[in-house]
């Protein structure tokens, strides 16, 4: 986990603001759906990014966090009517809970422990919402209002729902940006280059992990009810394995430990699996695959990471 | 103020006038369909790439025999079996495609997401894929039809034909959570009411790999018959492992959700006397055959029930859109409702208000190695079960649409 170059600093501010600005265009140029889509990953893979490039701990049961946001709030919206920010609200404190109490199993240990405790974990969570009668089990939670916003504005139009998500995303990126830019996230970095270092100057280590997994399992959540109210339905497909695999493949592909590669390896990832869908068929999973590996073998920083270490080399500054 | 208000009604008059003229017509001058299927996972062989097939025979079929004067277009995806990519790529091609109907959608939870979004929009949704019941009840809508089977067709017409011919001691293998348990509630339903006893029943984890322990418990309770209330691989791979436990010579397997290419896949040595219902077999009659025959000679593999159906639905669809002489929703859901089905898969055939297609099923059983004489020679069909008796009655419904 050695660490990324840092962009930059100076221009960082100028790149987010231009990104900021193609994001509020975007709706014009690209289907609304298709980029709400795109950005809930990219929160969670944000999410997860924090934890994984910033603290170095490997979760592997993100899904879980995703997909109970997802169900909580579809419940909290559709069974019990409360307005869609109120179950975003809803979704991301059920994960958040869930994260605590996740850390607190979990952050005991450490390395391959760490994430087939948390891979156990999720499974049960899984295993819970295949079974009880509330999440639909096999059929999902289907047909979920998305409702009014603060009960005024009507999200069922594209565009209101793509601006509500865009700043739901912005919110998520920049607490993220803000933990890893404090002095918590410099004794996070800390934590992820020497524990022990880290533990004889002092700091509460075990402490530190838990709130950023929490911080990071909530934000996940903020991404699945979200998501949730984009298609109007939460199915097991979040909560399944296969996503905690995905959303590793993407900060993966993006660049680990960038602020920006999560963001950039969820759009790839998205744009292939909804474009190929219509084009090659069956060969979705043996493209990623092979995308996969030749990220591994080719570029191990990832698009992001190497991009960085290119201006760097180059001495553009 | 004023003229600019009136400015706008005027134009909105102009327009809806415009509209209104234009949808007695074909939209955009073509009739779009929207194949979801699933064309990478557990699903692709039951329906897959031979549902596209199926959809483009009938597109085929039925412009060189209807002469339609509009132009007929597909588009095809592969929904992953996940909702969201399902609901994504539906809500897409409604909105910035214009697609006039999504068909196939193998997996219920795909199904009822799409179901939604083509009724949010005003579109026609037909199911071939996928099984369960909640379409044609809980969540059932006006302009979305089930065509070839359901759940409840196939647990009712094998439960009910299999205790009728004595097999009347059942032990339900079943996987854990609310399908399975619907699957074995109905199932034990079925047996009881025609004087059959259940003698118990085992629940396996979903999914599951080792039935062993399941297996044996059902081997020893005894029953003449073993009903799997369970689906796709954990079916498979129970049938499998009954094989090798010896159980199936003396006990007889019932598949409640089984698909011809599940025995083919797995051959006649494990499977033979299983009985199952279906939709169709290609062997059934000179009609299903020269079909049937049309269709391996591209897709290498005989079709099944979600392929045939999908043939079927698609041109009683066009041709519904023909009678209309429009593409609008409504017009054409009324002419195909009105319209009897009669076709090699289905004889007088017809979509109930509750979205239902209702059509013969049949109870078959798997022949032994030795009786099977060609490729694909695999059923004995034992009996039709009529229209009436397959599907669930109306009077059973659950559907806000039907009033009782």
């Amino acid at each position: 986990m050695n660490a990324p170059a840092a962009f930059p600093e100076s221009k960082m501010p100028l790149l987010l603001g231009v990104l900021f600005a193609i994001g509020l265009v975007a709706p014009y140029a690209v289907y609304p759906t298709f980029l709400m889509k795109i950005l809930c990953y990219a929160l969670f893979a944000c999410a997860f990014n924090l934890l994984l490039g910033f603290v170095g701990l490997l979760s592997f049961g993100h899904a879980a966090f995703l997909g109970t946001a997802g169900y909580v709030c579809g419940m909290v919206v559709r069974d019990i009517g409360l307005t869609p920010e109120l179950g975003i609200l809803a979704g991301t404190v059920a994960a958040g809970l869930l994260g605590w109490l996740f850390g607190w199993l979990a952050i005991k240990r450490t390395g391959i422990y760490f994430a087939m405790i948390t891979l156990a974990l999720a499974q049960m969570v899984f295993f819970l919402c295949v079974q009880i009668k509330e999440t639909g089990g096999e059929d999902g939670l289907q047909g979920v209002p998305r409702g009014h916003l603060l009960g005024v504005i009507d999200l069922s139009d594209n565009i209101a729902m793509y601006y509500l998500v865009y700043a739901i995303f912005c919110c998520g990126f920049f607490v993220i940006y803000r933990t890893i830019h404090s002095p918590f996230g410099q004794i996070l970095k800390a934590i992820r280059e020497n524990e022990p270092r880290a533990i004889s100057l002092g700091y509460d280590v075990t402490k530190f992990k838990l709130i950023a997994f929490t911080i990071s399992a909530a934000l996940a959540g903020t991404a699945g009810a979200t998501k949730t109210l984009v298609f109007q339905l939460a199915s097991l497909t979040d909560v399944h394995w296969h996503a905690s695999g995905e959303v590793v493949l993407m900060t993966l592909l993006g660049g680990l430990g960038t602020i920006l590669g999560p963001i950039v390896g969820a759009a790839t990832i998205v744009s292939l699996q909804t474009q190929l869908a219509d084009s090659v068929g069956s060969w979705v999973t043996v493209i990623m695959g092979v995308i996969f590996v030749l990220c591994v073998l080719a570029f191990r920083r990832g698009m992001v990471g190497e991009l960085q270490s290119l201006i760097k080399r180059s001495g553009v500054n | 103020m004023k003229t600019k208000q009136l400015a706008i009604t005027t134009c909105a008059a102009a327009l809806a006038t415009l509209s209104a003229g234009a949808s007695a017509q074909i939209s955009g001058g073509s009739v779009k369909i929207g194949v979801l299927t699933d064309l990478s996972g557990t699903y692709s062989d039951l329906a897959g790439s031979g549902a596209i097939l199926a959809t483009r025979m009938a597109i085929d079929d039925f412009i060189a025999k209807e002469k339609p004067t509009f132009k007929i277009e597909v588009v095809t995806a592969d929904h992953q079996n996940k909702a969201d990519i399902a609901s994504n790529k539906a809500r897409e091609w409604i909105e910035r495609e214009n697609v006039d109907t999504v068909t196939e959608l193998v997996t219920t939870s795909t199904a009822l997401a799409v179901m939604k979004v083509a009724k949010e929009k005003d579109r026609i949704a037909i199911m071939n894929g996928p099984a369960s019941t909640p379409i044609t009840n809980e969540q059932c809508n006006d302009i979305t039809v089930h065509y070839t089977y359901d759940t409840y067709a196939l647990a009712n017409g094998t439960a009910k034909a299999v205790t009728q011919q004595g097999g009347k001691n059942w032990f339900f293998l079943t996987a854990d959570y609310a399908f399975g348990h619907s699957l074995e509630k109905d199932s034990s339903a079925v047996v009881t009411a025609n004087g059959g006893k259940v003698l118990g029943s085992v629940r396996h984890p979903f999914p599951g790999s080792d039935f062993s322990s399941f297996l044996l418990k059902a081997q020893a309770s005894g029953a003449q018959v073993i009903g799997l209330a369970n689906a796709g691989a954990d079916t498979t791979n129970a049938i499998k492992q009954a094989a090798e436990f010896g159980i199936t010579p003396t006990q007889s397997l019932a598949g409640l959700l089984m698909f011809i290419t599940d025995v083919h896949s797995l051959g006649l040595k494990p499977t033979q006397g299983m009985f199952l219902t279906t939709g169709f077999y290609w062997d059934r009659n000179e009609e299903t055959r020269a079909w049937s025959k049309r269709f391996f000679d591209k897709q290498k593999k005989m079709p099944t029930m979600v392929q045939a159906g999908q043939y079927s639905s698609i041109y009683h669809y066009l041709k519904a859109v023909k009678a209309a002489g429009s593409d609008d929703t409504s017009k054409v859901m009324a002419m195909m409702k009105k319209t009897p089905i009669n076709d090699f898969f289905a004889k007088n055939g017809q979509i109930r208000d509750d979205g239902r297609m209702v059509h013969d099923m049949y109870l078959v059983q798997v022949k032994k190695p030795a009786d099977s004489k060609y490729p694909w020679d695999y059923y004995t069909i034992k009996a039709t079960i009529p229209a009436a008796e397959a599907f669930q009655p109306l009077a059973l419904s659950r559907c806000p649409l039907i009033k009782k």
